[in-house]
């Protein structure tokens, strides 16, 4: 009797508590959206450890307001991503979304976000051009680049330094590519070089082969952007058939995941360039500063931050940065939080200086790396160029820019 | 022409991997009419646990062979521990085999992780070689794939048609309620025939980590590939699992390579109308 008389009371005090929670305390809810299933779960993971990181430096709390981390998985599919919102927004009652990862992805969020206009969205990685150049949203910010920005300074290194003339390429069909080959050819073609083939391939495709026999034989080199596992074989089938050309790289192409990997395609990497806005063994002091706090965070993660865990960062870090200016108010659909987050500036991991354009698109630092031997015989990435101050239009006169078109697979073309 | 002809090559290299992979599938399905939706987490298994044998001996054909006996095993004990309880409830049994399927694959994706893994080729096949008149560099291990599925189809012919064990499961196939009135202990040999699928979907994993690669995922590609061969082949056949995969291989094929954009659309065309037109699979027998 005694025991039921004190279960009784203890319960009705929980349910006072789990009543009285939501009053008392001001938290701010982030909902993060990445991929924690497939082929992509682990450098999923690698994003959430940047949002955690980004609140682990500012105490777990923003003036006094606690910060809660709602994690939810996509699966690369814009419907699973604007699943996972809906449910982070509608049941968890999220302020602010970090995500997503892919492309398409982003696409459908930005979309997504017009219908939630109390809740901001800061891009996690996904790179589609669009997602901020064309049809933007007003609570939609990415504190990064997209896909072209990621390519800059390759095209021309490739036609002015390594004098290729001539460029077949081979590419995923889908937002993200699209982006990284017109950020690649925006340059090259206009540094002269021609493109006379592009080959869209089915993501996920294991065969490959006669992609590899389609490539024509007077090209100078082929620019590859596949991302995983569909670069890994890609490059093993071209290897096979007998492929010599010099490879180009995407900013997914050429990680360290695929330069530790087994097989004789390897050898066929060395010196071939490739654009990232994230190099792993980068030595600027701001770079190693945070991948010490990384690894200190998490002994269990990569050896060094990822780009995903990098730009998941970025985001998580703008909001935290934006939240204490504002006092971590959220009032009045959050208008004095987005005009903080717009008015942001503050240095990058990578040293430079990351604001805004007015599409809320990240001006943005971006590295050509190219694949050296070490003394071990183990591959990595070097950086042969940085390049400061990227911003969506490539440099060019942003209205002359947007005139060309959104891309697609047949825009931009110079055969 | 010679770029034809390379892409019929590489639809029959396709081809011989899509029928390694449903041979297995259209065996079980054949003499217990259960589709087993574990298939593709079984050559994923096959797989993985091949890289690691190849990866610790150094001997690539004891990776197929350990890759075959792992999924052999863990296919005989899905049959001896859960779908054999539910014998003659078909539509139980597929349900409770897609529920291992996202369990097997959820255990590997924790196990192995989201990275790819390539099984290291012996020197001799890893890299490519001359073919002769067309002049252009081929995979050996593409080639080598051909002659395993071929050695793999006249072994599994063979044992069908002249074995004891290939005489019941074809009984099986025909009556399966006489056969067990004539006294054999069908239990056992539904778990047999579930081992030799097994046996049949982790080889194919390991050729298939060989050949191209394996990743979180492999397994729904594989499953739905071998579920599209079978349906174009006809549900229990082996020789219909051979038509359906080369059809399949020379589609995707081509399409990949004359019209990449559209080149899934084949696929799925060619099943469309084989559904329409001979709803069993192009050598199915129908169900009376």
């Amino acid at each position: 009797m005694f025991t039921n008389l004190k279960t009784i009371t203890m319960t009705s005090a929980l349910a006072l508590g789990a009543f009285a929670a939501p009053a008392s305390a001001e938290d701010i809810k982030i909902g993060v959206i990445s991929i924690l299933e497939g082929a992509f779960a682990a450098l999923g993971q690698d994003g959430i450890r940047g949002v955690e990181l980004a609140v682990a430096e500012a105490g777990g709390e923003v003036a006094g307001n606690e910060i809660e981390v709602i994690v939810m998985s996509s699966d690369a599919s814009p419907d699973s991503a604007v699943n996972a919102a809906r449910k982070l927004i509608e049941q968890d009652g999220v302020d602010i979304i970090v995500g997503p990862l892919s492309g398409s992805e982003g696409l459908a969020l930005r979309d997504l976000s017009k219908s939630f206009p109390a809740v901001t969205f800061l891009n996690g990685s996904s790179a589609a051009q669009d997602t901020t150049l064309r049809d933007a949203s007003d609570n939609f910010f990415r504190f990064g680049g997209d896909g072209a920005q990621w390519m800059v300074g390759v095209g021309s290194f490739a036609h002015d330094d390594l004098g290729y003339e001539k460029v077949a390429v081979v590419a995923e069909d889908y937002s993200f590519p699209y982006t990284q080959v017109l950020g690649f050819m925006t340059e090259f073609c206009a540094a002269g070089g021609t493109v006379p083939e592009k080959f869209w391939t089915p993501i996920g495709a294991k065969d490959y082969s006669s992609i590899v026999y389609s490539i024509p034989s007077d090209v100078d080199a082929v620019f590859v952007a596949l991302g995983g596992a569909d670069a890994v074989n890609f490059l093993t089938q071209y290897n096979q058939a007998g492929g010599d050309k010099p490879i180009i790289g995407g900013s997914i192409t050429i990680d360290q995941s695929i330069l530790d990997s087994e097989g004789p395609f390897k050898q066929q990497l060395i010196g071939a360039p490739a654009g990232t806005p994230t190099v792993s063994d980068y030595d600027g002091a701001e770079w190693k500063e945070f991948t010490a706090s990384y690894t200190g965070q998490f002994p269990d993660g990569f050896s060094a931050p990822s780009i995903f865990a990098h730009h998941y960062y970025m985001s998580a870090h703008a909001a935290i940065l934006a939240l204490e200016e504002v006092n971590g108010d959220l009032s009045g659909d959050q208008a004095a939080f987005r005009a903080a987050l717009t008015d942001l500036e503050f240095v990058t991991p990578t040293g430079g200086t990351m604001r805004l354009d007015e599409n809320r698109n990240g001006i943005v630092d971006n590295f050509v790396t190219e694949v050296f031997e070490r003394e071990d015989g183990t591959l990595g990435n070097r950086v042969v160029k940085v390049v400061r101050d990227v911003d969506q239009s490539l440099g060019q006169d942003p209205a002359a820019f947007l005139a060309q078109g959104p891309v697609s697979r047949d825009n931009p073309s110079c055969p | 022409m010679t770029f034809f002809l390379i892409v019929t090559l590489n639809g029959l290299t396709l081809a011989a991997l899509y029928f390694l992979a449903a041979s297995g599938f259209t065996l079980i399905f054949g003499l217990m009419r259960t589709v087993n939706m574990a298939h593709g987490a079984l050559l994923l298994l096959g797989g993985y646990v091949g890289f690691e044998v190849a990866k610790t001996t150094g001997f690539w054909p004891l990776g197929i062979l350990g890759g075959g006996l792992a999924a052999a095993f863990a296919g005989a004990l899905i049959q001896f521990g859960i779908l054999g309880r539910f014998q003659g409830d078909e539509l139980r049994q597929t349900l409770a085999s897609i529920a291992l399927s996202i369990i097997m694959a959820d255990l590997m994706l924790w196990y192995w992780g989201g990275i790819t893994y390539q099984v290291a080729l012996p020197d001799a096949l890893a890299g490519g070689f001359k073919l002769p008149l067309l002049g252009v560099g081929y995979a050996s291990i593409r080639l080598v794939l051909i002659i395993f599925a071929v050695v793999v189809g006249i072994t599994l012919w063979l044992v069908i048609a002249k074995t004891r064990l290939g005489a019941i499961i074809r009984a099986g196939v025909d009556d399966r309620e006489m056969l067990r009135a004539l006294g054999f202990d069908v239990a056992k040999i539904f778990i047999i025939v579930f081992a030799l699928g097994g046996l049949l979907a982790g080889m194919a994993g390991v050729v298939a980590a060989s050949a191209l690669s394996i990743a979180p995922g492999t397994d729904l590609q594989f499953l739905l590939s071998s579920l599209v061969v079978v349906i174009v082949g006809g549900m229990g056949s082996v020789g219909g699992a051979a038509l359906g995969a080369l059809l399949i291989g020379l589609a995707e094929q081509y399409g990949l390579a004359y019209a990449p954009t559209y080149g899934v659309v084949f696929t799925f065309a060619i099943m469309v109308f084989v559904l329409a037109v001979r709803p069993q699979g192009l050598l199915g027998r129908s169900e009376t």
